[in-house]
């Protein structure tokens, strides 16, 4: 009896350290994030002014701003948006609801777990063999668009996916008993029901979109841009413009790496306060992804 | 009404099979540059040689530098990600409260939602300054910085899958353990880690092929030079950094040199897909398994 | 029924258990012979099984439960839901059977010496010792002797419920708890188990839930009816079964409701 507490003891005792290390180890990420984040603030928080928004690059760092770097990011993402959202969500519909379990599905889900890995950087790749050289977009807003799109594309169809798979069974087979088809069932009911999840999953993924890099320097973004595409919107008739599709373009996280490699000091301050910004962005939409998925998943009980 | 049905299905299916065509379209544009590559450049010099220096008046590629590069910055990245992403798995699987797990679990989803380029900078301007004060003689680019940072980065990643796999190890076979009498620390090592191996195995194979295809923080912070070392004190160029590099200068399409990075980056593919297609087979194993 | 002629071996003194704001277990009462086998029997939800698994506290595993009252343990005394007590003692030396098999998943030999490694034992000569014991006490050794090396899994259903037995036993434990072993398996492996489980009140206290009441009639020796987390009516087997002094128990055995 004397021996088994001993023993316990001994147990016990191992049971609490590694519950004290893991412990440790779990935060261990939270805290040096915390430590970076404090860091990149108060390097780059005294830069942040009207003026860093509203100017142009510069050949002197107190001069630059980030003006072409946002807007870019902005155009960037709306051709992303357009892009991957439909096929992505379409897809995902149509691998949960209409495909049946057979080899050509099997390939399918193959493909997109694989794709799911394949580094970054061969989007660029592949971007710029097809959209700069075969179709001859140019190195233009469209192309670093496209190019994201089709790197988020896999995660939007399995954020739809697993949404869609979370409606239980039995909301479908009342629509059908009703006399629904496939296709109503799907828009009356699948969809309305799976809205939270499958927003929450393009957020994230425009999210990563935004702070892409690899694939918009492969593509052939420029580092130095002093000017903006041409306006989406004009005064003459038709009053809507695409032709800042083909133009020419920088974003964010480019116009950081630009500044990161330049020996100045200054430019270092100019990195981290765009740092700041993009930071601030992405973990903006993260929060809000986050925060729709706990309203969803409080809001529909089945 | 029949027509508009299979009219839509029609339209979702080949939205499906977009995915398919962009597989096939980075397999073509791969192996089609990677082939006028090899044309000019033989299979042999291109795997066993030592030194990588495609933009030189006499180029020279042999491409193992650059993976050896790849190799060094993805191993100390594990070493750090591997273990720290583990522990925390089993922490938030085996002891945390309910509560904190669910407050814990959005906040590492965080950690991985920052973008890379931020890392970089952390890595160049934040970790290895710091490390200096401990080794004076790291140069200012290294493997070892980047190595460190990307691991952390990809700690979320390891440390989700391998808790979903864990929490899938039922509730019945962790009781049998308790009623023998047994701690949580022994019914997490004896019992849940060996019958969540496959999905924790997945987990650790998805964050090398995360760690092999990681591209900005290498290139802010490892430097470009084509080092074939493993010393981690050294700057080092990657396969991916190697293309950011050839990306930012202005080399003419369709030159030798253009294609050098095609050729790299199908390296990059095959070593990537090797890894996705066992952490794909290991997971599938998961979901047969209970 | 004379208390002075039995040997207790535990005794549950008005034991209250709560889960959160819910009351399952009120006020329960009652004694538990030595080397004996008691049953608890009862409808779906009557409280038999979270009585049965207070006896190795396996509600500390799980927030929001509290004991209140005593099950004391015998020959020492202790109190076994108190607080100041370690359930992990406790489970050491009362161990468990459950409903469903739940090998791990290790070998069959590895399965068997879980307890005692657990403890910290691993000198190999103690350990097969251990493990071929186990294995004849529950009827298990000639079947896989020959494969103490193959994985617990791919036995059969049967086979891994005698597998669980092995393990619970391979500690000696003072107290078998067995929460419905046969609940999951086929009529053969059940009678397998039951002869077992009769065997084996030679060596050790057995408590079991079952649903099936002819298994309570065939194995026990005492039996306790519960119903709505009381007991209705303890006795011994023959006399519960025979003539039960309690209206519910008799409707309850004779097949009117539950």
């Amino acid at each position: 009896m004397e021996d088994i507490k001993k023993r316990i003891k001994n147990i016990k005792l191992w049971n609490g350290i590694f519950s004290i290390v893991s412990l440790l180890s779990t935060f261990v990420g939270l805290v040096l994030l915390f430590a970076l984040m404090t860091d990149l603030f108060m390097d780059g928080a005294p830069r942040i002014s009207y003026k860093f928004f509203t100017s142009f690059p510069s050949r002197f760092p107190e001069e630059a701003g980030i003006l072409s770097a946002w807007v870019g990011t902005l155009l960037l993402i709306l051709v992303t948006a357009f892009a991957a959202i439909p096929l992505g969500v379409a897809a995902g519909i149509y691998l949960e609801e209409y495909a049946g379990k057979n080899w050509f599905t099997d390939i399918i889900e193959i493909n997109i777990a694989n794709l799911a890995g394949v580094p970054s950087i061969i989007y660029g790749l592949l971007a710029l063999g097809i959209f700069v050289y075969f179709f001859k977009f140019g190195e233009s807003v469209l192309t670093g668009g496209l190019a994201l799109a089709l790197l988020i594309l896999p995660m939007v169809i399995m954020a739809t996916r697993e949404a869609i798979r979370a409606v239980p069974n039995s909301i479908r087979e009342a629509s059908y008993a009703v006399g629904a088809t496939k296709w109503q069932t799907v828009k009356w009911h699948i969809i309305p029901y799976s809205t939270g999840g499958i927003l929450t999953g393009i957020i994230i993924g425009l999210s990563r979109a935004i702070g892409e890099t690899a694939p918009i320097i492969t593509v052939g973004a420029l580092t130095f841009i002093a000017f903006l595409p041409a306006s989406p919107v004009s005064t003459e008739f038709p009053f809507i413009s695409f032709k800042w599709l083909l133009d020419p373009f920088t974003v964010m996280p480019i116009q950081i790496f630009n500044w990161v490699s330049r020996p100045q000091q200054g430019f270092h301050v100019n990195a981290a306060a765009a740092g700041i910004v993009l930071l601030v962005m992405t973990l903006f939409m993260n929060a809000a992804a986050i925060y729709i998925r706990y309203r969803f998943r409080k809001k529909i009980k089945w | 009404m029949r027509i508009r049905e299979r009219i839509i299905e029609t339209g979702l299916f080949f939205s499906a099979l977009s995915s398919v065509f962009i597989t096939l379209g980075i397999v073509i544009i791969l192996t089609y540059e990677s082939f006028g590559f090899f044309k000019e450049v033989a299979i042999v010099e291109f795997f066993t040689g030592t030194t990588w220096m495609p933009l030189f008046a006499e180029p020279k590629f042999g491409i193992l530098p650059l993976v050896s590069g790849t190799l060094l910055t993805t191993a100390i990245a594990l070493v750090v990600a591997l273990p720290l992403g583990l522990i925390s798995a089993i922490y938030l699987s085996e002891y945390a409260p309910h509560r904190l797990r669910e407050m814990i679990k959005p906040v590492l989803e965080l950690l991985a939602a920052v973008p890379t380029v931020v890392y970089g900078y952390f890595a160049l301007f934040f970790l290895t300054p710091f490390l200096q004060n401990f080794l004076p003689e790291l140069s200012g680019f290294n493997a070892i910085s980047p190595g460190i940072i990307m691991g952390i980065m990809i700690v979320p990643y390891v440390s989700s899958v391998s808790e979903d796999a864990m929490k899938a190890v039922p509730m019945y076979i962790r009781e049998g353990s308790y009623a023998m009498g047994a701690t949580k620390f022994q019914t997490a090592f004896k019992v849940v880690i060996p019958a969540a191996f496959s999905g924790i195995a997945a987990a650790f194979i998805m964050g090398i092929s995360r760690a092999i295809g990681e591209t900005m923080v290498v290139a802010i912070a490892a430097g470009m030079m084509p080092n074939f070392t493993f010393n981690p004190m050294e700057p080092v160029q990657t396969l991916t950094s190697y293309i950011v590099q050839v990306s930012l200068g202005d080399v003419p399409h369709g030159t030798i040199e253009y294609r050098t990075i095609f050729a790299a980056g199908m390296t990059l593919f095959l070593m990537t897909l090797f890894f996705n297609i066992i952490g794909f087979w290991l997971r599938k194993r998961i979901r047969e398994a209970y | 029924m004379t208390r002075s002629a039995i040997e207790l071996k535990a005794e549950a003194k008005n034991l209250n258990f709560y889960y959160g704001p819910v009351h399952a277990l009120k006020n329960i009462n009652m004694p538990i012979e030595r080397r004996k086998v008691t049953a608890l029997i009862g409808p779906s939800g009557c409280g038999k099984t979270t009585f049965l698994r207070c006896f190795n506290r396996m509600h500390d595993l799980y927030p929001h439960n509290r004991y209140e009252g005593e099950i004391i343990l015998y020959p020492d005394k202790i109190n076994i839901i108190s607080p100041e007590i370690d359930p992990i003692e406790i489970r050491m030396q009362i161990s468990m059977v459950f409903q469903k098999p739940n090998p791990f998943p290790k070998s069959i030999y590895e399965n068997v010496a879980y307890g005692l490694r657990v403890r910290g034992i691993s000198r190999k000569g103690i350990l097969d010792e251990a493990v071929e014991k186990s294995l004849r006490g529950a009827a298990l050794w000639e079947e896989v002797k020959g494969r103490l090396n193959s994985l617990a899994v791919d036995l059969s259903g049967g086979q891994q419920q005698r597998l669980c037995i092995a393990r619970a036993l391979a500690t000696g434990p003072r107290i078998l708890l067995f929460d419905e072993p046969t609940s999951a398996l086929d009529p053969t492996a059940t009678s397998k188990i039951e002869e077992l489980i009769i065997e084996l009140k030679n060596e050790v206290t057995i408590i079991i839930v079952t649903h099936n009441m002819q298994q309570a009639a065939r194995v026990s020796d005492y039996t306790a009816f519960m119903y709505l987390g009381e007991i209705i009516e303890f006795d011994k087997t023959d006399k519960i079964f025979t003539a039960p002094s309690n209206r519910l128990t008799e409707e309850y055995i004779t097949g009117r409701f539950g």
